[in-house]
């Protein structure tokens, strides 16, 4: 290690490093905690009632729950089958 | 009525045991009757830093157990009149804390304590659940390292969701940050989260900050409580941080790196 690395070293410190992987985490895992327990209830039935118009299988519907300092979302996100013979009829 | 305060912190090795002794002991010596308690069952130590483990005769479970009674299992401390030891059981499974149990501990230590310091075990199974479920306080304990943070964030969940003033909705437990084994030369080459960056993602309030110290080491070595070592920084530290938890104002110190003079530059030290 000599003067010249010394100026050559664009290194990030790493406990930068750690705190921004620290951020990203805790806020994930935060995020994980606070979810309201009725997410996998509400999956479920929501899942029941799509299926008796559109064929859609347990991984086609995502519930997730976001928040931020002003508001909550609840966002759903269902993906319809392309081929539209898959669609039951009334 | 005692104040039940937790020593907590998830990850293990951080200075629980260390915090607890110290704190216990600075305020034993401020004319507070408390008592402290281990709750690592099967893993004791408390008794090893407070330097009575050679007068253990009965310990938690015994009393939980009705073996013994708790004035035969409390261990009064030679060094001040106001502090007994609770040691844990040394033989027997973990499962043998009982939340009742326990619950009559504590019951019957607040009649006659101000304070009851409960030394968790790491983890969050039984031992650690139990220590802070009855508590009044907090003092999660974290070194500024990635999993001591993430495990004290987690910590911070369970004690706001599943403590009983969690479950019964009282007014929740308060919750302080002890920032231990810290490196202001390291903070300051980047090598260390410092105390802002910590505080930017638990944000809670600080007790205190006990810098990195030979002094912990040789007082374990000695089962003398850092605290009583009135001459080295750790010593100091946590006289502060009892200092603050009893409400006085005391500015934070240990923060900066310390400037040697040039003597300490010539002859190293």
């Amino acid at each position: 290690m000599g003067l010249l690395d010394y100026f050559l070293s664009t290194q990030r410190p790493s406990a930068s490093i750690a705190k921004e992987r620290l951020q990203i985490l805790v806020a994930h895992e935060r995020a994980e905690r606070n979810k309201p327990p009725y997410l996998a209830d509400l999956q479920r039935e929501l899942l029941e009632v799509i299926g008796k118009y559109v064929k859609v299988d347990r991984e086609d519907i995502t519930v997730t729950m976001d928040q931020d300092d002003k508001r909550e979302i609840l966002e759903l996100n269902i993906v319809l089958p392309d081929d539209k013979t898959t669609r039951k009829r009334r | 009525m005692a104040r039940i305060i937790v020593v907590t912190s998830g990850k293990g090795g951080v200075g629980k045991t260390t915090t607890s002794a110290a704190i216990s002991m600075g305020l034993a010596l401020k004319g507070h009757r408390t008592a402290v308690i281990d709750f690592d069952v099967g893993l004791r130590n408390l008794d090893l830093i407070m330097g009575c483990e050679r007068r253990v005769v009965y310990d938690f479970v015994s009393v939980i157990n009705g073996e013994a009674t708790l004035n035969q299992a409390l261990i009064k401390d030679k060094r001040s009149e106001n502090l007994f030891i609770l040691p844990a059981s040394q033989t027997r499974d973990k499962d043998a804390l009982t939340a009742d149990g326990v619950e009559s501990i504590l019951k019957e230590l607040s009649e006659t304590f101000e304070f009851i310091i409960c030394d968790s075990p790491a983890g969050i199974e039984r031992g650690a659940t139990l220590a802070m479920y009855f508590a009044d306080d907090a003092i999660v304990v974290t070194n500024p390292e990635v999993s001591s943070v993430r495990d004290s964030d987690r910590m911070l969940g369970i004690l706001a969701s599943k403590s009983r003033r969690a479950e019964t909705g009282a007014e929740p437990i308060r919750e302080f940050l002890l920032l231990t084994r810290y490196s202001p030369q390291r903070v300051k080459l980047g090598e260390m989260l410092s105390v802002d960056d910590v505080q930017e993602i638990l944000s809670l309030h600080l007790l205190g900050i006990i810098p990195e110290s030979k002094a912990v080491l040789s007082a374990s070595n000695a089962g003398t409580p850092v605290i009583l070592d009135e001459r080295s920084d750790a010593g100091q530290a946590y006289s502060d941080v009892v200092r603050r938890y009893l409400g006085e104002e005391v500015p934070h110190r240990f923060l900066e790196e310390e400037k040697k003079g040039l003597f300490g530059r010539l002859f190293g030290g």
